[in-house]
C-alpha cells in the first residue's frame, strides 16, 4: 500500500453485505413473477425485485411444495431491470442457495413463504459472497438469523395475506424486545440470552446501541400506502410488498403510490393525496379465519 | 461559532450514515425532501441509494428543477454513489433522470451484481494522510470526464473521487466507514 495508491480488493465482507441493505431503505421491494412485471416495479420506483414463479397469495391459494423460482425466470428479470434483484430459497435449502448465488442475483431471502427444506436449521450464511435476509417474529429470532449470518432483517407478517395485523405484531415484538433490552442491568443479559434463545454477544450488543446489527425492514401483508407507511412509523427502515401490488386492479398506480408512501412515511397530507384512487386493493383475509397449519409465519422457528 | 448547516437529500438510501458523519465532521444535518427543505442549506449531500428511485422521487416532488437552479447559483453538492450517479451528465445506455450538473459520463453496476461489490484502501493525496476505506457497493465507474474535472483519488487507475468546482463526487461510500476525512474535505469546500 506505501508505494501504490490503492490495495487489492476484498470481497464478501460483512459491511459490504449490509451495505446493500443500507442501500435500500426508505425503499420498496416487490414481488416479481417475469420480466414484464419487473419493468413495471422498476418504472415505478422500487429499489428491488423479488423474483418468484408465484407471488404468495397464490402459493397460498394452490398449496403443494413452493421451491426455488425456476433459474430462466431469475435471469430474465436479472436482464429486464437495473435495480437488485433478489430470489428467495426454501429454510434450509443451501443448495438452491448456492445456485441463487451462481446466478449471481444481489440478495436472497431465506423465506417461510416456500415450504421449508430443513425442520431444524436454517442456512450457514455466513458461507456465502452474497448477503441473506430473512424473516423473524421476534428479537430473539432476529438474533439467531444474523448469528447464523443475515446481513437484513424482515418481519415475517402472513404473506399473501394482504392483511398488515402480523406484520405490526412482528414488528411490535422485536421492538418492545430491543427497548426491553436497552432497559436490563448488564448482569441480567445472559439470562435474557437464555430466554431470547440468541447469540449472548448479540444481545449485548442491542442492549448497547438500541437497534438491530443490521437494517429492520418489514414484510408481510403490506397492501396499500398507509399499510407501508405505518410499518415504517413503527421503526422498519424499507418495506417489502409482495402480492399487495400485482394483486391489485392497478398494480403501476399502486405500486407508485407506495414508493411515495415510504418516502413520505411521516406525513399525512401527502399520504392522503398518493392514497386517492388507486383502484381495488388485493383482496384480504382475515388472519383469525387461518387455521395454525395455514400460517407460513409459524415456518422456521 | 455557527455551524454550517448540511441538507442530506433523503428520498431513498442510506441517508442516515451521512447524517452521523456529518455530525462527526462537526455540522448540522437537515433532511432534504421538499422544496422548502431545501432553503437555508449550506451545503448538500446525495447519497447512496438505487438513482433511479431517487431520480424519479426527485421529479414526483418537483425538486429537480429547484435542485438545479441552487447548484447552478453555487450550492456545494456531494454525491455518493447513486449520488454521483445522479450528478453525472451522461450515462451509459439510460435515460433516467438525473441533476446532470458534472462533466462526467457514469457506467452504473459496472463492477458487477452484489458478489462483485468489494472494499479496499485507497490513497487521498492532500485529504487524508492515511489511506481511506473504500466501500465500493453495485459501484459505477467514471469512463470520461472533461478538463474541468479534478481526479482526487484512483482505484485500479480509475476516477473514484472527483471534484468540479463546488461538486464533489465519489463513486465508493465513505459514510459507510468511520473516517470523517472526505466529509470533513467537503465542509472545506463550503
Amino acid at each position: 500500500m506505501s508505494n501504490t495508491l490503492w490495495s487489492k480488493r476484498q470481497q464478501a465482507t460483512w459491511r459490504n453485505k449490509i451495505g446493500l441493505a443500507e442501500m435500500l431503505k426508505g425503499g420498496v421491494i416487490m414481488d416479481v413473477t417475469n420480466a414484464e412485471q419487473a419493468k413495471i416495479a422498476e418504472e415505478a420506483g422500487a429499489v428491488a425485485v423479488m423474483a418468484l414463479e408465484r407471488v404468495p397469495a397464490d402459493i397460498r391459494v394452490q398449496g403443494g411444495v413452493a421451491r426455488m423460482s425456476d433459474p430462466k425466470i431469475i435471469k430474465e428479470i436479472k436482464k429486464t431491470v437495473t435495480i437488485p434483484v433478489m430470489a428467495k430459497c426454501r429454510i434450509g435449502h443451501f443448495v438452491e442457495a448456492q445456485i441463487l448465488e451462481a446466478l449471481g442475483i444481489d440478495y436472497i431471502d431465506e423465506s417461510e413463504v416456500l415450504t421449508p427444506a430443513d425442520e431444524m436449521y436454517h442456512v450457514y450464511k455466513h458461507d456465502f459472497k452474497i448477503p441473506f435476509v430473512c424473516g423473524c417474529r421476534d428479537l430473539g429470532e432476529a438474533l439467531r438469523r444474523i448469528g447464523e449470518g443475515a446481513a437484513m432483517i424482515r418481519t415475517k407478517g402472513e404473506a399473501g395475506s394482504g392483511n398488515v395485523v402480523e406484520a405490526v405484531r412482528h414488528m411490535r415484538t422485536v421492538m418492545d424486545g430491543i427497548r426491553r433490552l436497552k432497559n436490563l442491568p448488564g448482569e441480567e443479559l445472559m439470562t435474557e440470552a437464555k430466554n431470547l434463545g440468541a447469540p449472548y454477544e448479540l444481545v449485548c450488543e442491542v442492549a448497547e446501541t438500541g437497534k438491530l446489527p443490521v437494517p429492520n425492514f418489514s414484510a408481510g401483508g403490506i397492501a396499500t400506502p398507509a399499510d407501508a407507511a405505518l410499518m415504517m412509523q413503527l421503526g422498519a427502515e424499507a418495506v417489502f410488498v409482495g402480492s399487495g401490488i400485482f394483486k391489485s386492479s392497478n398494480p403501476e398506480r399502486r405500486a407508485k403510490a407506495i414508493v411515495e408512501a415510504a418516502t413520505n412515511f411521516d406525513k399525512p397530507s401527502i399520504l392522503a393525496e398518493i392514497s386517492e384512487d388507486l383502484g381495488e386493493p388485493m383482496y384480504g383475509i382475515d388472519i383469525n379465519q387461518l387455521d395454525e397449519k395455514q400460517k407460513l409465519a409459524l415456518r422456521g422457528w | 461559532m455557527i455551524l454550517l448547516k448540511i441538507g442530506v437529500l433523503a428520498l431513498q438510501g442510506d441517508f442516515e450514515k451521512h447524517f452521523s458523519m456529518i455530525r462527526k465532521a462537526g455540522a448540522v444535518p437537515l433532511k432534504i425532501r421538499s422544496i422548502d427543505d431545501l432553503e437555508y442549506i449550506d451545503g448538500l449531500i446525495i447519497p447512496g441509494g438505487e438513482s433511479t428511485t431517487i431520480g424519479k422521487l426527485l421529479k414526483r416532488f418537483n425538486l429537480l428543477p429547484h435542485l438545479k437552479e441552487k447548484i447552478g447559483d453555487g450550492l456545494p453538492v456531494f454525491g455518493t454513489c447513486a449520488g454521483m450517479i445522479l450528478l453525472a451528465r451522461e450515462i451509459t445506455g439510460s435515460d433516467q433522470l438525473r441533476i446532470g450538473a458534472m462533466d462526467i459520463t457514469v457506467t452504473r453496476n459496472a463492477y458487477g451484481s452484489q458478489v462483485d461489490s468489494f472494499e479496499a484502501d485507497v490513497n487521498v493525496p492532500g485529504i487524508s494522510a492515511e489511506p481511506v476505506r473504500a466501500v465500493f457497493i453495485r459501484a459505477p465507474i467514471v469512463t470520461d470526464f472533461s478538463p474541468e474535472v479534478k481526479v482526487l483519488a484512483r482505484f485500479e487507475d480509475r476516477p473514484v473521487l472527483i471534484r468540479q468546482d463546488k461538486l464533489l463526487a465519489s463513486s465508493f461510500h465513505p459514510e459507510l466507514t468511520d473516517n470523517d476525512a472526505i466529509h470533513r474535505y467537503f465542509l472545506s469546500m463550503i
